[in-house]
Order: structure tokens, then C-alpha cells, then sequence
């Protein structure tokens, strides 16, 4: 060691991530991290935002990172603060989300021994990360942030964890410049023309297309979407989002056929059972989108963009894969098609565009909302006069969620125009994600309308955030479902296990107005439908956190549905609509 | 084009070139076992005169697309350099090392010395109660001489795992 280190580790790994573009960190102290908290207290160009538990950090920085994106970076301690990062860190992993995790750890003559608050963090969270790393050399810290950063970011983003060993971050280190490749580590972003040709050349002669796009194009860049919404309108084919890639494709055009999946509507799941060209755009096709593999779009040609070569012919073949960056391939599929001269079906296209219509009539998100003065609010009405009255304000609106039934009616009954807008946690499928996700979005937009829409469960999971919001002042609205049920498992049951609702009612809630109250926040409530409007205007124009606490019907379920197991072809319609589709197989039941 | 309904396994031997750093190794297994994919034999060890890159040397089986799916996971991992699908990329030829113990004494101790010769196994140690035979080959041939040591005082076996490489110029 030369006598010009005059900087500690804690100094070099601050340095490290401004030269990153590092602005906040979400994170919550403890001994091993000390010398870091320290480091940040005697400097400004980062700003810490203290939560209130360490899982609230991940699901913070995802919200942050994916209304941004931006890397979210996460500071916890070791031990319990690693572990408590656990399931944020798979949840950023299943769905992509560029994240920084540095975790306290012991001292490195100390790892091994047991010591207080050890735990082996890379071994924890090597099947949890994209990647990590444990430092275990000053000389190497610099390095290692930058390079974390660019494997978080680059290719299919995802979590990255650095485990910082306490006399790492006390004793000097350092400095090296950001780099932008690594040795072994080379995502491929160019899309191969060859493919890009076969690709257009299967779209020129499909009767029946399709496009299936998903989080790929948001994780692309906002430029992925409009060229994407540009591919569409010049094609003419129908066009069918994930729940990840809602907001990748304008909702209010008339080509867009809703959300797919197991509570997708019926016209895109239609189509997609019929198509006879499926294009797929950063799209994985999970179980939840796909139903019954043997039975999914049986008689498509199928083209599939993905930057991640691993989520080609995971689960479905197909006959042209393009490894690329989902713009990049946009790019050049529109450039393709555009210089082809190869003809199109029109006929059949049109053809196709009145079977759609036809499904589309079905209207298959369609509820009866008795609108009497005193009578219960439809869960579903509630998000769709949210949607309308914010819509109507025209003011900037985000909306997380937690993870349901009030998930799948947002995804629903909540249309996003832009990318960006959305933060759901889909993979994962995160009860607890939305309140913390929240306050992360709202940190980065502060003049925006965040809204998590909650189930009165889910809610429950992060709720110690609600002290983050006040201490922050993060006027963040959550807007609770309240059905006392658990009302995906109870929908299940009530399903698939006769209508035994086992453990899921919530028989002790708080009441949600003190609560908020408590956390100085304000409280309200909507018991009828005659109330709702008021309450939605007045949590609106509240300046600061709001619990909007909205009674719904207790009865009410998430249709259309694809049962486990069943095919797209074999929905489940509401009670609005004639008896239709199977029930649930044996083999189905086994299924989650 | 690959076949959800091609359910035939096959076996296949990976070879993946990786950083030599600590947790590589891990990060492999952890990936087969996380996925549910079969180890039918694993060698790992550096191959460079610097000790930067160690070649870790898989047998597996499955269906075609899992055997696709296996090698698109390793490659996406971080540390990994290159994989290399020896069975499909082409002839490969794989060995394995076995140490394996014999006791016996009299006739029997004859016989296992001459079929020991007949493998062109070697004799690494011996007492007058005991051998230990080395032999090297493909893992059908050391199976083969394995079962015929069993009725000749067949002890205690020690196997290496495959190593392999393409044949001829090629390199992955």
C-alpha cells in the first residue's frame, strides 16, 4: 500500500457509485455497515433514504429502478439485513430489474467463525442474484462496483449483491475509473439480420398475426416502445401485452386487445390461441401466460425476441429466435419490413380483425356495478373511477400494486398509455411489493401521482413503510380493496377446494383510518358506492400520504380466468357472461 | 427446430470455460441443482499456466431442449467464458481416472492381477494382502473393470469424473 490511499473503502465505494450516476440509496444501518453510514454522512452528492425494514429497501430501489431506469441501490447490514433483502433480490431477478445491493458483512478474518450477525450472504443470495461478489481485497473494490453495475444493467438486467466485509470499508483503498466490458461477460445486443429477415418474411405471409410483447421492451428504453407502437400501426396486427409490458403499447389504441394470461382478456387469449404467427418481444412465455403448454398456440409460426438466450425454447419452440436487445430488433424488423416489397394478406387480415372484433364484443371485463345509494362497491369499479378521475386531471400518475385479485383489476380496469408507469411485481408475485415499491417511485418523481393499489392483505406485509412515507413526506396514496379476504386463495378455494375458506379471512384488521392517523398520515373511507368518488377526490387532493380504505364485495371474482392446467381456448367468463370454458382437471389441481 | 414432444434423452458432455475464482464452481452446481438438472459426472480444475481459467467438464442427460435449456443457463452466467457441447459439437474423446482397491490373497489375487494387465491398469501400491490398481479409459471400459474386480475382492473405488476434448485441431 503507497502512502497517496488516503481515501477508506466506504470513501471509494460512494465515489465509486457517483461516478455510476448514483443519486439515492435505500437502505437501513447496523454495525457492520457503520463505516459507510459514516462516509455518507459527510458528504451530499448521495442522498439515503432510511426504511423501515430492509425488504421495503429492495422493493424501494425495483420501484425506483423501473419508473426510471435507473440501477436501484439498496445498503443493508449483514445478517438479518441481508436476509431480510432475500426476497426483493428474487423478485428483481424474475423480473429483470436492474438493482445494487451492497450488504454489510464481518470482518474478513471473521467469516466463517459464526460471528455476530454472519450470515454466508453470496451463498444465500448466489440462486437470488444475477451475480455477486464478496470483496475481499481493498485493491479490488473500486473495480467490483463498476463491474456490478454494468452486469445489473446490461443484457437482461437483474439484482447484484457486493458483500463488503467491515475492515474492507474501514481500512484505505483504492480508486479505479468505471469500465464498460467485462472479460467473459458479453450480452449480445445486435439483432442477426438473417433472422431479422426470416422474421419478416414469416409476418408478410401471416393470415392470422399476433404480437405478444412484454417487460423486455420497457427494461429496452422508452424509445423500444414507440418503435414497437410504430411496427403495429404499420403491420396492422393485433397486439397483446404481459402483465410486465403493460404501458409498452398505448392501451387506448383500438389494435391493443388488453392483457394476456390467466386473467388476460378473452380477446387476446383468443388470439392468441388462433394465430398463425406469433411475434414475441421480450416476452418469456410464463406458465401464467402460456396455460397448458401442449395446447398453446399449437398452429403459430413463432418468432421470439429476447435479449437472454435462455428464455428462447425454455418453455415453447420456436422457429425463428433473435437474440437481441428488444429496440434494437424493433429497429430492424421495421426497417426490414419497411424496405421488403413482399405482398401482404389483407384479405386474411381483415378477416382476422372481425373474428377479434367479435371476441372483443364478448366484452369480457364487463361487471354490474349497482350504483343505488348504499350499495357495495364492485373492487372493479373502484379501479376503473380511480383510472377515470386521475385520467381526467391529466396529472403524471404511477401506479404500483401489491399482489391478487386488486392486481389482476388494476392490470385490467387501469389503461397505461406510456411505458414506465406500471410496477407490479410479476414473477414473484410479492405480497408486500407495492407500498415500498411506491415510495421508491415517488422519490424519483416527487411531483407525481403515486398510487399503490392494495389489497387489505397484502397491504399488511410492508405497512412499517407507512413510516418512511411520513419521515420523507412522500404524499404517496395507497388505495386499499378491502374484502377482508385473502381473495386470490379465497377465489381458489372457493374454485377448486369447495368453497373451503381455509385461514383466508383476515378476522383481526386494523382499522385503516387510525392506522394512517398513526403514522401521520391521513385516514379515509369509501363503505358505498355513493362515497367512492368523494373519496377518490379528496385522497387526490390531499398533500400528504394517504390509506384510502374502500370497502368491496366480498363475492367478488377475477375473470376472465384460465384455470391451471386449461388451454386459452378454455376460459373461465364472470357471471355477467353464459356459462363457458372447462372446470378445473385433476392434473390442473396440482398445478399453481 | 427443437420438440416439446421429443421426450428421448440424450446424454451430453459440456465443457465450460470459467473464471478460476471462488464460488464458480458453486454457481454451476447450484444451477443444476436449482433447475432440476441431472450431474452424471462433474471434473473441475485450472487448465492455464496463470491459474485464470479452470475447465469444469459436465455429464448430463435430458431432452433435447433441456440439454439447449442447460447450455443457454451456463452460458449466461457471469464467470463463464465458453460452452461447448462436446457430444453434439462433434467426435470428442472423454477418460476418466479410477483408483480401485482389491483384497484378496491367493488365486483370486492372481486373476485380478491378470485382468488388471488385460486393462493395462497399473498397480500404484501394493501389500501382500492388497492392491490398488490405476487405470484410466472411457467410463464403460472402468465400469466394465469395476464389475470384474467385484467377485475378486473388490474393496473400495475412487473415480475422477470425465475430462474431455474435441477431437482433432478444433478448440472450444
Amino acid at each position: 500500500m503507497s502512502a497517496e490511499l488516503t481515501q477508506s473503502g466506504a470513501e471509494i465505494l460512494l465515489r465509486a457509485l457517483k461516478d455510476q450516476g448514483v443519486e439515492v440509496i435505500f437502505g437501513y444501518p447496523g454495525g457492520a455497515v457503520l463505516p459507510i453510514y459514516d462516509a455518507l454522512f459527510k458528504q451530499n452528492a448521495i442522498r439515503h433514504v432510511l426504511v423501515r425494514q430492509e425488504g421495503g429497501a429492495v422493493h424501494a430501489a425495483e420501484g425506483y429502478a423501473r419508473s426510471t431506469g435507473k440501477v436501484g441501490v439498496v445498503l443493508v447490514t449483514s445478517g438479518p439485513g441481508a436476509t431480510n433483502a432475500v426476497t426483493g433480490l428474487v423478485d428483481a431477478l424474475m423480473d429483470s430489474i436492474p438493482i445494487i445491493c451492497l450488504t454489510g458483512q464481518v470482518p474478513t478474518h471473521l467469516i466463517g467463525n459464526d460471528a455476530f450477525q454472519e450470515a454466508d450472504t453470496t451463498g444465500i443470495t448466489r440462486p437470488a442474484t444475477k451475480h455477486n461478489y464478496l470483496v475481499k481485497r481493498g485493491e479490488d473494490l473500486a473495480r467490483i462496483v463498476h463491474e456490478a453495475f454494468y452486469v445489473a444493467r446490461s443484457g437482461r438486467p437483474g439484482p447484484v449483491v457486493i458483500d463488503l466485509p467491515k475492515d474492507i470499508v474501514i481500512n484505505p483503498a483504492p480508486y479505479a475509473e468505471p469500465t464498460f466490458s467485462h472479460p467473459s461477460y458479453r450480452p449480445r445486443t445486435e439483432p442477426d439480420l438473417g433472422q431479422i429477415a426470416k422474421a419478416v418474411a414469416l409476418m408478410k405471409q401471416a393470415k392470422r398475426p399476433m404480437i405478444y410483447a412484454g417487460g423486455g421492451v420497457i427494461n429496452s428504453g422508452p424509445q423500444a416502445s414507440e418503435t414497437l407502437t410504430k411496427l403495429a400501426r404499420l403491420t396492422g396486427f393485433p397486439i397483446t401485452n404481459t402483465l410486465m409490458g403493460l404501458g409498452c403499447y398505448p392501451a387506448s389504441d383500438p389494435q391493443f386487445l388488453g392483457m394476456l394470461g390467466m386473467h388476460g382478456t378473452y380477446e387476446a387469449n383468443l388470439a392468441m390461441h388462433g394465430c398463425d404467427m406469433l411475434l414475441a418481444v421480450g416476452a418469456r412465455f410464463d406458465d401464467r401466460v402460456t396455460g397448458r403448454l401442449n395446447a398453446f398456440s399449437q398452429d403459430s409460426r413463432k418468432i421470439h425476441i429476447d435479449i437472454d438466450g435462455s428464455s428462447i425454447n425454455k418453455n415453447v419452440p420456436v422457429e425463428v429466435p433473435i437474440i437481441a436487445d428488444a429496440g434494437k430488433a424493433l429497429d430492424a424488423l421495421l426497417a426490414a419490413w419497411e424496405a421488403s416489397d413482399a405482398p401482404v394478406d389483407k384479405p386474411a387480415l381483415a378477416t382476422w380483425w372481425r373474428q377479434i372484433d367479435e371476441w372483443k364484443a364478448k366484452d369480457s371485463l364487463k361487471f354490474t356495478q349497482n350504483m343505488t345509494r348504499g350499495s357495495i362497491i364492485k373492487p372493479q369499479y373502484a379501479i376503473q373511477r380511480l383510472f377515470e378521475i386521475t385520467r381526467a386531471r391529466k396529472q403524471e400518475v404511477f401506479i404500483t400494486t401489491e399482489v391478487g385479485q386488486h392486481q389482476m383489476w388494476a392490470a385490467q380496469h387501469f389503461h397505461f398509455e406510456k411505458p414506465n408507469r406500471w410496477m407490479t411485481s410479476g414473477g414473484l408475485g410479492t405480497m408486500g411489493y407495492g407500498l415500498p415499491a411506491a415510495m421508491g417511485v415517488q422519490i424519483a418523481h416527487p411531483d407525481a401521482l403515486v398510487i399503490d393499489i392494495a389489497g387489505e392483505a397484502s397491504i399488511l406485509m410492508n405497512i412499517q413503510e407507512m413510516g418512511t412515507l411520513s419521515q420523507y413526506r412522500l404524499p404517496v396514496k395507497v388505495f386499499i380493496l378491502n374484502n377482508q379476504y385473502m381473495g386470490m386463495v379465497r377465489q381458489w378455494q372457493e374454485l377448486l377446494h369447495g368453497s373451503r375458506y381455509s385461514e383466508t379471512y383476515s378476522a383481526a384488521l386494523p382499522d385503516f383510518v387510525k392506522l394512517a392517523d398513526a403514522f401521520h398520515a391521513t385516514g379515509m373511507r369509501a363503505q358505498t358506492v355513493d362515497e367512492l368518488d368523494d373519496v377518490i377526490n379528496a385522497m387526490l387532493d390531499c398533500p400528504t400520504a394517504v390509506i384510502a380504505d374502500i370497502a368491496v364485495d366480498q363475492a367478488e371474482n377475477c375473470f376472465p380466468m384460465i384455470p391451471s392446467g386449461a388451454a386459452h381456448n378454455q376460459m373461465l367468463l364472470g357471471p355477467e357472461h353464459e356459462a363457458s370454458g372447462v372446470g378445473v382437471t385433476d392434473a390442473g389441481m396440482a398445478l399453481v | 427446430m427443437l420438440s416439446p414432444t421429443d421426450t428421448t434423452p440424450r446424454s451430453a458432455t459440456i465443457s465450460v470455460l470459467v473464471d478460476n475464482e471462488s464460488g464458480v464452481l458453486a454457481r454451476v452446481i447450484g444451477l443444476f441443482s436449482g433447475r432440476g438438472y441431472n450431474i452424471d459426472s462433474l471434473t473441475v480444475a485450472p487448465v492455464d499456466a496463470a491459474g485464470m481459467h479452470s475447465r469444469i467438464n459436465v455429464v448430463t442427460s435430458g431432452t433435447s431442449m433441456v440439454i439447449e435449456q442447460i447450455k443457454a443457463q451456463l452460458d449466461r452466467l457471469v464467470p463463464v467464458h465458453r460452452v461447448a457441447d462436446l457430444t453434439m459439437d462433434g467426435p470428442h474423446v472423454a477418460r476418466e481416472l479410477a483408483l480401485v482397491k482389491v483384497i484378496g490373497t491367493g488365486e483370486k489375487r492372481v486373476e485380478a492381477m491378470r485382468i488388471a494387465d488385460t486393462f493395462r491398469a497399473h498397480v500404484v501400491d501394493t501389500t501382500l494382502g492388497s492392491f490398488v490398481f490405476e487405470l484410466t479409459g472411457a467410463t464403460d471400459k472402468i465400469d466394465a473393470f469395476i464389475e470384474l474386480m467385484r467377485d475378486l475382492g473388490l474393496a473400495e473405488v475412487s473415480r475422477s469424473g470425465i475430462a474431455a476434448l474435441a477431437r482433432g485441431s478444433r478448440v472450444i
